[in-house]
């Protein structure tokens, strides 16, 4: 029963508010936005800091919610299509961190597009969102291909990512993503 | 003309649009799931209205939060606003909330419609 201890550890060495691992639906989002919500609210934290956590906690979370129901892995697998949401907060900044499966096919694709919005400054990023909001209709999914520029842009740092092996077929994604607490 | 009154949830914007009175607006949080299917009856109402518009519409967007997926479908009801002559937009945001005022300053770069800003 150590790794009780040892999660318990890591949470509070990372500096970790939140975790969350499991399946992802629209209900378990609002369940997690009610949380944290509450916890930025009890901590009195500033309506600005708190707006930017929220906006890029909604597009982290739905983006989960949008790409886990396209894997099917077989039963019995060890690796889990489970994905997990994270959020840490200490006096600088807050960090909202996601990890899910994603099919090896996918990553040359979204590292291009992640490493392209990484490269945009604040007016370039403004240019993406407006070129695409023009220009993208909805997905099946029901995405707009918005939600990266929106993290972008609300973060105003770059996007942290990697990529971990899983097996044959998926690697992990990791994200994160934070939000200064210091005033500019 | 029948008013559309939705009433706002956790993550659906309350939404009036009453020709008799003049009352028009998009208030709260939009975070739907669906945003397509959400917004469908608003965009249908918005254009019958447009066949029989009063002459002059003040159109308000009071929103708290919306997401990515909403700011696409929030930009098909102001194309469809934009077909109606008479029309204005108001965008109201928190006075602290500079990314609403934003969002409403590029959306208003997006479409022919004069805007007005207020904060609240």
């Amino acid at each position: 029963m150590n790794y009780i201890y040892d999660l318990h550890r890591t949470m509070m060495s990372q500096k970790l508010i939140l975790v969350y691992d499991g399946d992802f639906t629209q209900e378990t989002t609002k369940s997690i936005l009610a949380m944290a919500e509450r916890n930025l609210d009890s901590s009195g934290e500033e309506s600005g800091i708190k707006r930017k956590v929220f906006n890029v906690m909604v597009e982290a979370l739905q983006n989960i919610v949008k790409h886990s129901s396209e894997q099917g892995l077989t039963a019995g697998s060890l690796v889990s299509k489970s994905a997990i949401f994270m959020i840490s907060k200490d006096d600088k900044k807050y960090c909202i961190m996601t990890g899910n499966p994603i099919p090896k096919g996918s990553v040359a694709k979204l590292t291009h597009n992640l490493d392209d919005l990484n490269s945009k400054d604040k007016e370039g990023l403004k240019e993406m969102y407006k070129e695409i909001i023009k220009n993208t209709q909805i997905s099946e999914k029901g995405g707009a291909g918005l939600g990266f520029v929106d993290m972008a842009r609300k973060s105003g740092e770059k996007l942290e990512f990697t990529f971990h092996n899983m097996d044959a077929e998926y690697d992990f994604f990791c994200l994160k993503v934070n939000i200064s607490r210091e005033k500019e | 003309m029948e008013i559309l009154n939705l009433k706002g949830t956790e993550d659906t914007p309350t939404i009036l649009l009453d020709k008799k009175n003049g009352i028009f607006e998009i208030s709260g949080r939009s975070l739907p799931e669906d945003s397509a299917e959400f917004y469908k009856p608003v965009i249908e109402w918005i254009n019958a209205y447009g066949a029989e518009a009063n002459p002059t519409t003040e159109f308000a967007f009071k929103l708290e939060y919306f997401n990515t997926a909403s700011s696409k479908l929030i930009l098909d009801v102001l194309s469809a606003l934009e077909e109606i002559k008479g029309m204005k937009v108001i965008w109201y945001f928190h006075d602290d909330d500079e990314d609403m005022e934003e969002a409403g300053q590029e959306f208003s770069e997006l479409v022919e419609i004069p805007f007005e800003f207020k904060t609240y």
